[in-house]
This record gives C-alpha cells, sequence and structure tokens, in this order.
C-alpha cells in the first residue's frame, strides 16, 4: 500500500519534473512563433510579449524577399531524389557485399567504406568544390551524387548487419528458378528490406534536408540554393528586420515539423534503430 | 553491383581526400600557379595562433558539450523510460529538435541571446544576464555550447531510450526484490547493460561536436574576434575565401589525424571499460 502511494507520486513528480523541463523546447519556439508575427515597432517593446495584432503579411514578405517556393522546391528535388537514390544503390551494394564477405575483395570493400566514417569533411570539402566545379557538376545533380555516395559508409554497415538477418535460401530459390542476381534482389530481397530501407529514407531524408554547409561549398546559382542555404544568404537583408526574419526560419522549418507530426513514431523508430547497428 | 560504387565512391571521395593531401605540400591558392613547399605549412601551422587557438576552441568545446549532452540526456532518457503519464507525448516534445535545421535553430537562439535574453537581465536587474553572452570573447562558448545541448540532446537521448529497453527487466527487479535502492540499481545493473550506447553516444556526439560549423556560422561568425572560430570554420573561411588553399589542406590532415587519432583512443578506452564490466 505504502509502495505504490509512494510509487504513484514518484510518478507524478517525474511527471511533472519533465513538464517543466519541456518548458526548455516551448519557450525558444515560442519567441520564434512570436517574433514572426509582429510588426516592426513592436520589436523595440518587450520581446517576450505575445504580438498585439498578428501581423500574418511578415509570412508573404519573407516568402517574396526569399524565394521561399524556389529554395522549397530545390530542398524537396534534392531530398526525395537523394532518398530514392539512396534506397536504391545502398542497398544494392549491401547487398553485394553481404553476401560476399568471404571474398577478400569484398571484405576490403567494406573496411574501404567503413574507413570514410573517420574522415572529416573539411579535408575533402576544397579539393571537392574544385572537382565538382571541373566536371560542371556545381549544382543539384552534384549535390545529389555527393549526399548518395557520402551515405554509403554508414548504410553499407546498416545493410550489411540486416543481411545476416536474411536466410540464404530464399535466393538460392530465386535462383534456380532462373532468376538472374538482379531479378533476385529485386523480387526477392528488396521488399524484405523494408525496415531497414526505411531506417535509412528517414535517416537520410532529415540529413539531407537539413544539411548546410554541402549545399554551401557545393552549390553557385542562388536559383538553386536549399532551404537552409537561402537563410543564411538573406540574414544581410533582414539586418534588425527579426520579424520577418524569423517568419523565415518558420516556413524554413514548417515542413519537417509537418512531416514530424504525421510520421513521428517512424522517425523516432528509425533512429533508434540506425543507433542500435 | 558493388564495384560500380567503389568507383564512384573513388571519385567523389577518395580523390579530393588524396588532393587534399597533395595540396597540402604546396601553397595553392585554390587558382592559378602553385608550388611545392614541402613541410612548410606543417611547420608554419604549429605556430600559427589562430590555428592553436581554433584547436583548443574546437576540442575544449566538444569535450564540455559530450559531457553536458550526454549527462542531460541519460537523465532524460531514463525519465522518458519510466512509468511517467503521457509518456509518447513527452518522448514526441523532447525529440522535436532533432529534427529542426541547426542553423535555423542556431540563429534563432542568435537573436534570443542579443535581444530576448538580455530585456529579462535588465526587467530582473540580473547583471550578467543582461547583456548578449555572444558578444564577449570569454562567454561566446557557452552560447555555442547551449545551443549544442538543446539541439543535440535529442538524438542522444532516443539512442539511451533504446539503450534502456535493451535491459531485462526480470533482472531490475530482482535487485529491486534484494532490496538494492534505485540509485544502485541504477549504477550496478543498468550502467553496465547499456555500456555499448554510451560508446556510441560518445564516440558519435564528440565527433560531431569537434566537427561544429553550422552553430559557428549563424552564432558567432567564429567571433568575437577569433574566439568561437571552429576548426571547420577556419578551414573554410580562410581555406575558400581566404584564398589558404595549400595551408588549409594542411590543417584539414592535421584535423583528419587528430580526429582518428582520438576515436581510435576512445574505442581503446571503452571497450577496455566494457570488458571490465
Amino acid at each position: 500500500m505504502n509502495d505504490s502511494r509512494a510509487q504513484s507520486i514518484s510518478r507524478w513528480l517525474l511527471t511533472a519534473l519533465l513538464a517543466i523541463g519541456s518548458l526548455t523546447i516551448a519557450i525558444p519556439l515560442y519567441f520564434t512563433v512570436v517574433t514572426a508575427l509582429k510588426s516592426p515597432s513592436e520589436l523595440r517593446g518587450n520581446l517576450w510579449a505575445p504580438p498585439q495584432d498578428p501581423a500574418w503579411s511578415n509570412f508573404s514578405d519573407a516568402i517574396e524577399t526569399t524565394g521561399f517556393f524556389q529554395a522549397l522546391g530545390n530542398s524537396l528535388l534534392v531530398t526525395v531524389l537523394s532518398i530514392v537514390l539512396v534506397v536504391v544503390t545502398n542497398s544494392l551494394v549491401g547487398y553485394a557485399i553481404a553476401r560476399n564477405l568471404h571474398k577478400r575483395l569484398y571484405r576490403g570493400l567494406f573496411v574501404y567504406f567503413l574507413t570514410a566514417l573517420f574522415i572529416p569533411f573539411p579535408i575533402v570539402m576544397l579539393p571537392l568544390v574544385k572537382e565538382m566545379a571541373f566536371l560542371g557538376l556545381g549544382n543539384l545533380t552534384g549535390l545529389v551524387i555527393v549526399y548518395v555516395v557520402y551515405n554509403l559508409s554508414f548504410n553499407v554497415l546498416l545493410y550489411v548487419g540486416y543481411m545476416s538477418t536474411v536466410p540464404v535460401s530464399l535466393e538460392e530459390a530465386a535462383m534456380l528458378d532462373g532468376a538472374g542476381p538482379f531479378a533476385t534482389f529485386r523480387h526477392v530481397i528488396f521488399p524484405l528490406l523494408t525496415p531497414v530501407n526505411a531506417t535509412v529514407a528517414i535517416l537520410t531524408g532529415l540529413w539531407v534536408w537539413n544539411d548546410f554547409m554541402l549545399p554551401l561549398v557545393l552549390l553557385s546559382d542562388q536559383a538553386q540554393f536549399t532551404l537552409p542555404l537561402v537563410q543564411n544568404v538573406f540574414q544581410g537583408r533582414f539586418t534588425t528586420q527579426y520579424n520577418l526574419a524569423f517568419s523565415s526560419y518558420i516556413l524554413a522549418l514548417t515542413p519537417m515539423v509537418l512531416i514530424y507530426l504525421v510520421f513521428q513514431r517512424w522517425i523516432i523508430g528509425g533512429v533508434m534503430h540506425g543507433a542500435i547497428k | 553491383m558493388a564495384l560500380p560504387a567503389a568507383a564512384l565512391f573513388f571519385v567523389f571521395h577518395t580523390v579530393p581526400a588524396l588532393q587534399g593531401l597533395f595540396y597540402s605540400f604546396t601553397d595553392s591558392r585554390g587558382y592559378g600557379s602553385w608550388d611545392f613547399v614541402g613541410l612548410d605549412n606543417y611547420v608554419r601551422l604549429f605556430q600559427d595562433g589562430d590555428v592553436l587557438d581554433s584547436y583548443v576552441f574546437t576540442l575544449g568545446f566538444a569535450v564540455v558539450s559530450t559531457f553536458a549532452a550526454n549527462i542531460i540526456s541519460i537523465l532524460l532518457a531514463l525519465a522518458l523510460s519510466a512509468n511517467i503519464r503521457f509518456r509518447s507525448f513527452m518522448r514526441s516534445v523532447y525529440f522535436l529538435p532533432a529534427i529542426l535545421s541547426v542553423i535555423v535553430v542556431s540563429y534563432i537562439f542568435n537573436t534570443i541571446f542579443s535581444t530576448g535574453v538580455p530585456q529579462i537581465g535588465k526587467a530582473l536587474g540580473i547583471d550578467w544576464l543582461s547583456t548578449n553572452i555572444l558578444g564577449s570573447p570569454d562567454t561566446a562558448w557557452i552560447g555555442v555550447v547551449i545551443v549544442t545541448v538543446w539541439r543535440y540532446c535529442s538524438t542522444i537521448t532516443v539512442i539511451y531510450i533504446a539503450g534502456l529497453q535493451t535491459v531485462p527487466e526480470d533482472v531490475v527487479e530482482a535487485a529491486h526484490l534484494d532490496g538494492a535502492s534505485a540509485w544502485r540499481r541504477f549504477w550496478s545493473i543498468t550502467v553496465p547493460l547499456i555500456a555499448p550506447f554510451f560508446t556510441i553516444n560518445i564516440l558519435l556526439s564528440f565527433k560531431d561536436f569537434v566537427q561544429v560549423f553550422d552553430q559557428i556560422v549563424a552564432l558567432t561568425e567564429g567571433g568575437p574576434g577569433n574566439a568561437t572560430q571552429s576548426i571547420s570554420f577556419l578551414i573554410y573561411r580562410a581555406g575558400f575565401a581566404g584564398g589558404e588553399f595549400g595551408y588549409q589542406s594542411a590543417n584539414a590532415v592535421v584535423y583528419f589525424v587528430i580526429i582518428a587519432v582520438l576515436s581510435a583512443f576512445q574505442i581503446r578506452f571503452h571497450r577496455r571499460r566494457e570488458t571490465a564490466a
């Protein structure tokens, strides 16, 4: 009796503590929303007070100034393409390596891909930019290529790990029926990879959508800039116009927040599974 | 299937990495003519105040942030794994920062630190809260740590939650029945069982924090002066815009070696700790 009352109290206490802790997350977000809806004169007043008259026009101003829809389109294009290509190609590579680990060449390839995980981007950054410019790839296409290639290291780890749980007998049956390796992969293996594909898709999507450094160094044409990059570019324009700047930030954050609200469980699950591997 | 991937990887990753190494022995500006200078760049690096400062800042920042973020995260993970009310909702709230773009978050906090917080400080009459902590070389790094911890705790927490889920309930139950206090249960049973998750989290978060870039761009641009100039930021700014292509490539090589050594060291340390437990 005593024990369960104590448990009930500690339960509520913990809940309350977490609720208070969540203020650390809520307050900056509150500040963001509130500032985005203020008129210029209110910016000189109490910054923590809600706006007198929500200035919804700030959003349309921000959209116009930063070319929001174009940047949104660029981000969407790069992210979707990257996810699709990553899932299709990285899984193939993972499959090839997993099924050939008994051969030295493939073991070597595996290690080769993994070592890149420890190479910090700055050492590759400067020469890569020159190389991409030289190949005429200083654009969204080049960006996608880099994302697909650079994700290989971590994803190969995920796929090889997962492949060890897929019995070889299924492929053998398919081969006996006359299917070649690609067909076997497409019809037998790939459908089985759905859980790890989901994890890879989510982790890739999160990274690519929010990435700032790669677009910053690789892209030169402003019309191709992605959402995070656009925020940086227009800082100079906004200077003290916090209301417009914050409207822009909210616009930039909203797509991911919406996706998160709908797909929360998958996203959190995806991150967890990625880590366990 | 794996070979074309390896070829692409070689072209877009290994080649630039090797080029970076090559150019580190030259005085290239990134364009135009250049000459071999042998180990000159490396010697200069060790005498360069700016470079040394950036290493001190970056490593110090990474250590403090890793420490703070992991301690807060494991506590959060414990709370979010306990039998609290609204657990799903709480987890969703606490994971939200993880889907937000780092640079946008940093811009938001920049404004909060420069205008919002000082307003509160003045209103409450608290001296040290009344100025922009990003404006002083002594306190700017704290601002960067705060933003980093705010943004990255979510992912780290989720990984610890995943780890805590692997702890078999009956073991903890048995200890509880044997009269072990919650504290004792945590240290003697839970911690050893989730040791690999500590390893992953500390390793990955340290590696990420050592490469801090987005936050610097949005919060301080390396300032005031050079107080918060991270290694990646210095390589980007001086190597790119500053025309110190060869010199910064040498910096990047040193950077890579240090990260590799620290990672290897950490892995050995954690391995030993894991087997001991």
